[in-house]
């Protein structure tokens, strides 16, 4: 038995290894009002005047009455103020810094809003709030952690449970998500991709709607018509969209294309295996392609597909209103089939982000990719890159849009609300997409701080025609979404179109569109 | 003329010899090769680590950065959750498991080794089915029934450690007690005849003769609980997906798993989760060798 | 530890009386499979329960999000071997991928973990020290061995540059030796126009000769992967089985004039038989089972399926398809496929036992 002593060594040994002290990241700061100065309420005084007197503006009042509200639950000396417009002689109030202020009013939501209210009295939402999404790392992690910080300014006694998995467009999370809400464990929101996805999570059993936040947040105001409809699912909205987000660009290398000689970007399939060409005569790899986690061979063909018919024709796909049969499909699998050959032999090996990490390094120079991958070019400091809409899909915008939904077993729905009302604010949005690398759901987003491309996305978003994407959830129910993948997962290497279109629709007529 | 013939026979033998050794350091190589890889890469710097034709060579500057982006994580380039909670929560589930199941194991190899029963070796069997049993097959039942418990008890099950550590328990039981059934299967039943001559009763027979005993079983068992749990992915991916709760290997998918986490920090990820397993072998692998041979693994 | 045994055995002293022991045995015998219990009726559900309950869902037509118990029969299974439906094909080469694996894995094990047994055997120094480095494996989650592997399996290519291993290859001269690795699309099969194939056509099994019933050489990348893990641990069981041989009875065959080689073959290799069967056992059910390893190392859908087994393709089913039913079905053939295997094994080590 004396032997025995290693298992409790390496217990031991475990636990103190865990304690090393590597080094701490910093922890998201609270962002709490401090008091830079305290002021004793003399006759005569109003907020007005002193908000007036200490930043110049007769309306900042509401940071120092949030401020003194704060204070006035650790020291009973400051008072606490229910009404704005009356204050008493002899009140000890807390005046913040002049940058705080400005802090907290960009945040502040208006005294009328539940947000606004626990802002004012720093009291209401208490507890936990469960927040679950696949954001686990780089700029869409950095944008979540911005909204947290901004949620925690507003509710500081909340606690955020961040209950991310991670996988490519979510593989992971929403088979995990689903057997959670299945089994009453339920976050208190989560991501969910606007559209069909919400079919997965049975909508008004283990998710309920979200119209109450659309109604008193005016949200049917201020999204276009096009994103509400595809919001809108069984006559209800199940989530509130962060963020819009388009899968069919085309990305090119602008210095490897001045290097084979290509003068434009390419906007039809001729011009691009034209261009293709001259890339592979230059000694370039021409298309650079992942595969790794099984949606991106999907998403490329799927912008083909919408490129090869017009948008409403594609819409029509994933309604019954376009068969399946149709040549057009024929014909984009012909096309997609010669784009493969084009490819990275390897492309199985690379997720989506290794393969526009080719494009950043200059050895491969165009990529189909949805427009998370200009946040890779922006977080690798890389700017001589082009865009253009997938050959042939000019004036058609194939989009996704990340929500966050609610529960029925929420278990802080409270903190849920606050939440959405947040996650639909404009502050929210501003911040959230810039890091994110996609534009604001909302139409009255000041894009002026965003980079080139994701201002000209935005004013694309308001012209083009807007369809679903079905390899990012929002076209088709899960078991059809598979089908489709699944079908395509096959044809990279079978190559059989004859086949591959039959299977795609009896893809469809599995769904319940017959042929 | 025996002379030279035995001087040309001394010299063959140390060609073979040393024909062994470099089979052996061969193999060796390639044993190490992935330890090689995640050593090389989880001491780079990220823009090191991007250099994909240096992969082979070391880093030009030790650093420790990845270790910490991988343990605590980070908000800020290169973004990510770390591993530390799933580290704590694997600590937390792998510890009772492991112990539970060995003492099960241990009281029920004793009963089906000493008190054979009719029907016993049926039921050994039909036991011995669940160390084969493709967890695929039992998957969806397994979870609803974890959904649902606490309608019909109040405890809660799905989504909490004591949940997890029940089903590696349960499922735990067919190996533990398999190693140590057959453990105690080859100790003479006349020494334990003897006792219970003496006065020894069914308890004081497994706690003072068994038990003393058992030492080379319990370690074989401890060692082989305590690395499936730890390693386990498909029970906590399924039955515990809050971060709360999930073992460590779902917190190394979410950073092996994703796209943005430079490689760096992911291979600096798997050698985090492989180190306690790892350091069980090289401390205690002598130990589960002389298990295997004491005979414990023979079923 | 044997006289340890003797000595207990030793101050047997017969005199108690034969009543109470009896009675006390009855009281015992009670307790003892109390004991019991509670592990068999945990297992009962957990394990037989659940399987006629997975064998239910199977049947019925529960293929969306919402629980639906309509009985449909066997049409959830027939789905995956008839129909030409994507989930056949997908299912068809699933099975294929299965076999190939199971018999390069457990073929690959047994023979680099009984080399290495036999040469660790002749006295090496640094015995510890190679066991210890070709055990270790064992101790790592198949989710990092996928991590790890993945990465020096990456081919990478001419124009963006080799990676991994076949960068290694280059830089040592050795170009031909490059490989695809598991983006390799190449399936290896009886091409019907082939003299063996046209037999197979002639003799009515021209079906035999199509790629359902080919190698997919991608799989290979598995299979150095999880031999990587797993023929260490072969090789310990081999060393264990080695040395429970008596030294005399090698001594004694080679007093009868054996050479080494004999010794093996006529001793060692005969007296290894049983633990020989344990290995395939253990290993193969580890083949049939494989999950975590090809989840991590390449989802399975690399090359059009070349690396997806039944585990992963019932995991994908069943919660990213939210089909649950037609996960089941896929997990009930698993379990055959592991049953037809193990049941054998089981029943035959029982009479064994009996004897």
């Amino acid at each position: 038995m004396a032997k025995f002593k290693w298992i409790y060594a390496f217990v031991a040994l475990a636990m103190l290894l865990a304690l090393l002290p590597i080094g701490s990241v910093n922890a998201a700061p609270t962002n709490a009002l401090a008091c830079a100065k305290t002021y004793t309420v003399s006759a005569g005084d109003t907020l007005s005047a002193i908000s007036d007197k200490e930043y110049g503006d007769i309306k900042a009042y509401w940071p120092i009455m949030a401020g003194t509200n704060l204070m006035n639950k650790e020291d009973a000396s400051f008072a606490r103020v229910e009404n704005p417009d009356s204050i008493e002689v002899g009140w000890k109030l807390c005046i913040p810094s002049a940058d705080d202020a400005k802090a907290f009013l960009a945040q502040f939501p208006g005294p009328n809003t539940p947000a606004g209210v626990s802002m004012l009295f720093g009291k209401g939402a208490k507890g936990q709030l469960i927040v679950a999404s696949w954001w686990t790392n780089g700029g869409e992690f950095a944008g979540l952690n911005e909204m947290f910080k901004m949620f925690k300014q507003q509710n500081p006694d909340v606690e955020i449970v961040n209950a991310a998995i991670a996988g490519g467009a979510g593989t992971n999370f929403k088979g995990q998500l689903l057997s959670q809400l299945l089994g009453g464990v339920a976050p208190d929101t989560f991501q969910l991709h606007a559209g069909w996805e919400a079919d997965t999570y049975d909508p008004g059993t283990l998710i309920v709607n979200v119209d109450d936040v659309y109604k008193r947040n005016n949200l049917e105001a201020v999204f276009p018509p096009t994103l509400l409809k595809m919001l809108k699912f069984k006559d209800h909205y199940w989530g509130v969209p962060v963020n819009i987000h388009r899968s069919n660009v085309l990305w090119y290398n602008k210095a490897l294309f001045e290097k084979a000689g290509i003068t434009a970007a390419p906007a039809t399939w001729d011009e691009f295996f034209a261009a293709a060409d001259k890339l592979k005569a230059a000694g370039i790899q021409p298309v650079a392609l992942g595969g790794k986690d099984g949606f991106e061979l999907q998403h490329t063909f799927e912008g083909i597909l919408a490129g090869s018919m017009t948008a409403d024709e594609y819409a029509g796909l994933w309604t019954g209103a376009t068969s399946w049969k149709s040549p057009k499909v024929a014909q984009a699998l012909e096309t997609f089939k010669k784009y493969l050959t084009y490819a990275n032999a390897d492309h199985d090996a690379l997720t989506w982000a290794a393969a526009t990490q080719l494009l950043i390094d200059g050895k491969a120079a165009m990529n189909i990719m949805g427009d998370w991958a200009n946040g890779q070019f922006v977080a690798a400091n890389f700017t001589n890159y082009g865009w253009e809409p997938v050959p042939g899909s000019k004036g058609t915008y194939v989009a996704l849009s990340d929500s966050f939904a609610l529960p029925a077993k929420a278990p802080n729905p409270d903190n849920a609300n606050l939440w959405l009302d947040l996650a639909g604010s404009r502050p929210a949005q501003e911040a959230f997409n810039k890091l994110k690398g996609s534009i604001c759901a909302r139409t009255d987003c000041d894009y002026s701080t965003y980079n080139a491309y994701l201002q000209s996305a935005a004013k694309d978003w308001q012209v083009d025609s807007i369809v679903p994407s079905v390899t990012h959830g929002a076209a088709a129910k899960p078991s059809w979404a598979k089908a489709y993948t699944d079908a395509i997962t096959l044809f990279g290497t079978s190559g059989d179109v004859a086949a591959t279109q039959a299977a795609l629709a009896q893809a469809a007529a599995d769904a319940g569109y017959p042929q | 003329m025996a002379a030279p013939f035995k001087s040309s026979a001394a010299p063959r033998w140390r060609w073979t010899r040393l024909l062994l050794y470099a089979f052996l350091l061969l193999f060796a190589i390639w044993y190490l090769t992935p330890v090689y890889i995640i050593l090389m890469a989880s001491f780079k710097s990220q823009a090191e680590a991007m250099q994909m034709q240096n992969m082979w060579l070391p880093p030009h500057i030790l650093g420790f950065k990845s270790f910490q982006i991988a343990w605590f994580g980070s908000t800020e380039p290169p973004a990510t959750l770390g591993l530390e909670q799933g580290f704590w929560n694997s600590v937390m589930l792998v510890i009772p498991a492991t112990l539970i199941s060995t003492f099960i194991g241990s009281i029920n190899g004793y009963v089906l080794a000493k008190w054979k029963f009719r029907g016993a070796d049926l039921i050994f069997t039909l036991m011995l089915f669940g160390m084969f049993l493709p967890y695929q097959s039992i998957l969806i039942p397994l979870v609803m029934t974890y959904q649902n418990f606490a309608k019909f008890t109040g405890i809660q099950l799905f989504s909490t450690i004591p949940g997890l550590v029940v089903a590696h328990v349960i499922y735990g039981i067919p190996i533990c007690t398999l190693i140590f059934r057959n453990y105690y299967a080859q100790l003479p039943t006349e020494m334990i005849e003897a006792a219970r001559i003496d006065g020894a009763n069914f308890f004081s027979v497994y706690r003072r003769i068994l038990l003393p005993l058992s030492q080379p079983a319990f370690v074989v068992v401890v060692i082989w609980q305590f690395t499936s749990i730890w390693n386990d992915f498909l029970f906590g991916v399924t039955l515990a997906n809050t971060p709360k709760v999930y073992p460590i290997t779902v917190s190394l998918n979410n950073i092996a798993g994703s796209f943005h986490v430079p490689y760096n920090v992911q291979m600096a990820a798997a050698l985090l989760t492989a180190l306690p397993p790892l350091l069980l072998y090289i401390f205690l692998g002598r130990y589960f060798i002389r298990g295997l041979m004491a005979g414990s693994l023979k079923g | 530890m044997s006289s340890t045994f003797e000595s207990a055995a030793g101050v047997a002293v017969v005199n108690m009386p034969k009543k109470r022991w009896w009675r006390r045995q009855n009281w015992e015998r009670i307790v003892s499979i109390l004991i019991l219990m509670p592990s068999i009726i945990a297992l009962a559900i957990f394990i037989y329960a659940f399987i006629g309950w997975t064998g239910f869902i199977s049947l019925t037509a529960w293929n969306s999000s919402v629980p639906d118990f309509t009985f449909v029969g066997l049409k959830n299974y027939a789905r995956l071997f008839v129909g030409g439906s994507t989930d056949m094909i997908r299912f068809h080469y699933d099975i294929r991928n299965e076999v190939g694996f199971l018999i390069l894995f457990v073929g690959g094990c047994i023979i680099i973990g009984f080399l290495l047994a036999t040469l660790l055997d002749r006295k090496i120094r640094g015995e510890s020290i190679f066991r210890s480095i070709f055990l270790f494996p064992m101790a790592i989650s198949f989710i990092v061995t996928g991590v790890a592997w993945r990465w020096i399996l990456t081919p990478g290519t001419q124009e963006t540059g080799w990676v991994g291993i076949n960068l290694l290859l280059t830089n040592l001269g050795l170009d031909h030796l490059r490989s695809a690795w598991f983006t390799d699309p190449t399936v290896l099969y009886i091409q019907p126009t082939t003299p063996l194939g046209q037999f197979l056509g002639s003799i009515g099994l021209g079906a035999l000769a199509a790629p359902d019933f080919g190698y997919a050489v991608a799989m290979t990348s598995i299979v150095i992967a999880a031999g990587w893990q797993m023929s260490g641990y072969t090789m310990a069981l081999y060393l264990a089985g080695i040395r429970s041989i008596p030294d005399e009875l090698r001594e004694a065959a080679r007093i009868d004039g054996a050479s080494e080689w004999g010794v093996y073959r006529y001793i060692i290799i005969p007296l290894l038989r049983p633990v020989t069967l344990t290995v395939v056992v253990i290993l193969a059910h580890i083949a049939l089972k494989i999950f975590d390893l090809v989840y991590s190392m390449t989802g399975g859908v690399s090359a059009g399926f070349a690396t997806d087994v039944p585990a992963l393709n019932m995991w994908k089913t069943t919660f990213d398809g939210t089909q649950f039913a037609q996960g089941a079905s896929i997990a009930i053939i698993l379990l055959l496929m592991v049953g037809v295997l193990i049941v054998p094994y089981l029943v035959w080590q029982t009479r064994q036992e009996a004897q």
